[in-house]
């Protein structure tokens, strides 16, 4: 569906983008990560037909987007991180003006903007002045937007930035619906830890390269050589620290906050950390829990750009 | 025609115009100063005579005012219309997603031109009633009204779209509004300076030791006469005037057709570059 060649942009002699190598199947929804400058907005831009790559290539459904631009518009909705909209135009006018820069037809307009209110949960606002919405409004509304021509491929850069938690749930919802429909979906976003459930591949990029790419379990089993455990017990026992710290597999014993567990790196199997459990209790140390410390995209993030830096 | 009258950006900005109060106020003013100088006018003229009727010759001299006063409206108020077209567009960050949809840049550029201008023929038509009192006193043929209302709109259309081109080419609205205003002075005054320059140039040389001898053909200042709007409708209003730019230049191909093909070229280049420098060329040059 999507395929990205050796794109590179560069701006004098910096590169914004680096040979960036990709391939998105149909249906993927892809979260782009970066820090602020990496080159996410420069890639959506290309992709977009808004900004001319210095090399490489981009094909979406097959069509090179440097060949033929206005196909490529066709098939995607673009949503920028910031975005203006016109005073004095109603919601539902908003959508009108840009059904029919598409093309689309009034009386297909008519059916369908009162569907991507609803989408949106924008029914009630409908015959609102768009300048006049909240923010969290105005990106549901651009994200309406983006689908009145029905595209295949979403690129929504940040559509969650700066949007109250409340907002930010509303927004998470509505794209767990396009994926159930089926949309390809590229999204890049500093909340991308709360969009992990819904994103079947992440990207991280650095520098204008791309670092890293695979699924979200794929990037976080790079990370875990080395797995952090935390034991927490009914009441502490003289000799547990001991205990834990005769084991090989076992290094950097830490007591937690809680003061009644440990926290420790566990470099052992998952048969290795079931026989430490097992070897435990049989000690009779009193555990109340045993768990190992799940490790969030934001981990993951942070480890792989400083190894990039 | 049909791109043009199908289009969405020409719509939305028809609406938003005439969906803000500032237009009706507008229109409102410039009525009431156009009744204001014609009444007062009327009412000077026969009360300074100390007659209670009005000379078509009167009439002409009204004539020959009001078609300054809307060749200065149009001068003034198009470049403030269209050369912010694109730029404010860029400076609300509208301009990305509407360059994502499918509209061909044609459609809006000339979406953005037309529906600034329409502004503009809106308040010339509305000024017409009063602007037709001349022809109660005599003294003016349609003929001089068409052909003062025609090169108006080729000016408007010329004008709006060196704005329009330069709202493309400038990022910012303040810029773009001084380049063009910046050319519509330009054409309008500059030109006519360097026309009255070479005017005397002209008279200068042609004293000699033995006594006057006739000057020889000046295309310069024919093309400088060409392309300044006050002097086409002077010569328009006043054949005085168009026998003096004769003389001056001594060419006999009127003045109106090199307005007409200056200033159509002027706007069909203006908007070929709007055109084109729109969207981003996705080519690269190999």
């Amino acid at each position: 569906m999507i395929e990205i060649k050796g794109l590179t942009k560069k701006y004098g002699k910096f590169h914004a983008l680096d040979n960036l190598n990709l391939t998105l199947k149909e249906g993927t929804v892809f979260g782009f990560v970066g820090a602020n400058g990496a080159g996410k907005s420069t890639t959506f831009l290309i992709l977009a037909t808004l900004l001319q790559a210095t090399a490489g290539d981009v094909f979406i459904n097959g069509v090179n987007i440097r060949e033929k631009p206005s196909e490529v518009r066709k098939m995607i909705g673009y949503m920028p991180d910031f975005f203006g909209v016109y005073d004095q135009l109603k919601a539902d006018e908003y959508l009108d003006f840009y059904g029919a820069s598409y093309g689309i037809p009034e009386v297909e307009r008519k059916k369908l903007i009162p569907q991507l209110l609803e989408l949106v949960n924008l029914t009630h606002k409908r015959y609102d002045y768009v300048d006049l919405l909240s923010r969290g409004m105005k990106q549901r509304l651009c994200l309406a937007r983006s689908l009145i021509h029905d595209p295949k491929v979403l690129i929504l850069d940040e559509p969650a930035s700066g949007l109250d938690p409340r907002a930010r749930i509303e927004m998470r919802d509505i794209l767990k619906t396009l994926k159930d429909m089926g949309k390809t979906i590229l999204i890049s976003s500093h909340i991308l830890p709360e969009l992990a459930e819904m994103c079947d591949e992440i990207g991280v990029i650095d520098n204008g390269r791309l670092i890293a790419h695979g699924s979200v379990a794929e990037i976080q089993a790079k990370l875990q050589g080395e797995k952090t455990i935390t034991v927490r017990f009914t009441s502490p026992l003289e000799g547990t620290i001991a205990f834990f710290e005769e084991d090989p597999f076992v290094s950097t014993i830490e007591p937690t906050n809680a003061a009644d567990g440990i926290s420790f790196s566990f470099k052992g199997t998952e048969e290795d950390q079931v026989n430490l459990l097992k070897r435990a209790i049989g000690h009779g140390i009193p555990i109340l829990s045993f768990m190992e410390r799940v490790t969030n995209l934001e981990d993951v993030f942070m480890e792989i750009t400083k190894g990039a830096e | 025609m049909k791109v043009i009258f199908n289009n969405p950006v020409l719509f939305k900005e028809l609406k938003l115009r005439f969906r803000s109060p500032k237009s009706f106020n507008g229109i409102l003013f410039y009525l009431l100063a156009i009744c204001l100088f014609v009444f007062g006018f009327i009412f000077m003229t026969t009360s300074s005579m100390g007659t209670s009727y009005f000379r078509p010759s009167e009439s002409y001299i009204l004539f020959t005012l009001l078609s300054f006063i809307q060749l200065g409206l149009v001068l003034f108020i198009t470049p403030g219309l269209t050369a912010g077209a694109i730029s404010s567009e860029r400076e609300k960050q509208t301009l990305s997603i509407l360059l994502t949809t499918s509209q061909s840049s044609f459609q809006i550029i000339t979406g953005k031109l037309f529906s600034s201008i329409a502004f503009l023929v809106l308040l010339i038509v509305a000024g017409l009633p009063v602007y037709s009192l001349v022809f109660l006193f005599g003294g003016i043929s349609p003929m001089d009204f068409a052909k003062v209302f025609l090169f108006l709109f080729v000016t408007v259309l010329a004008i709006g779209s060196v704005g329009i081109m330069f709202s493309t080419l400038i990022r910012r609205t303040i810029v773009s509004m001084i380049v063009t205003y910046g050319t519509m002075l330009f054409l309008s005054v500059v030109t006519g300076f360097l026309f009255l320059l070479m005017r005397q140039m002209t008279m200068f040389g042609s004293f000699t030791g033995t006594g006057m001898t006739t000057p020889s053909p000046s295309i310069v200042s024919h093309i400088l006469a060409s392309v300044n709007p006050a002097m086409l409708f002077a010569s328009f209003t006043s054949p005085g005037i168009a026998g003096a730019i004769l003389e001056v230049t001594q060419v006999k191909f009127p003045i109106w057709i090199g307005y007409l093909i200056f200033y159509i070229l002027l706007t069909v280049l203006s908007l070929f570059i709007a055109i084109k420098r729109l969207r981003v060329n996705m080519k690269r040059s190999k």
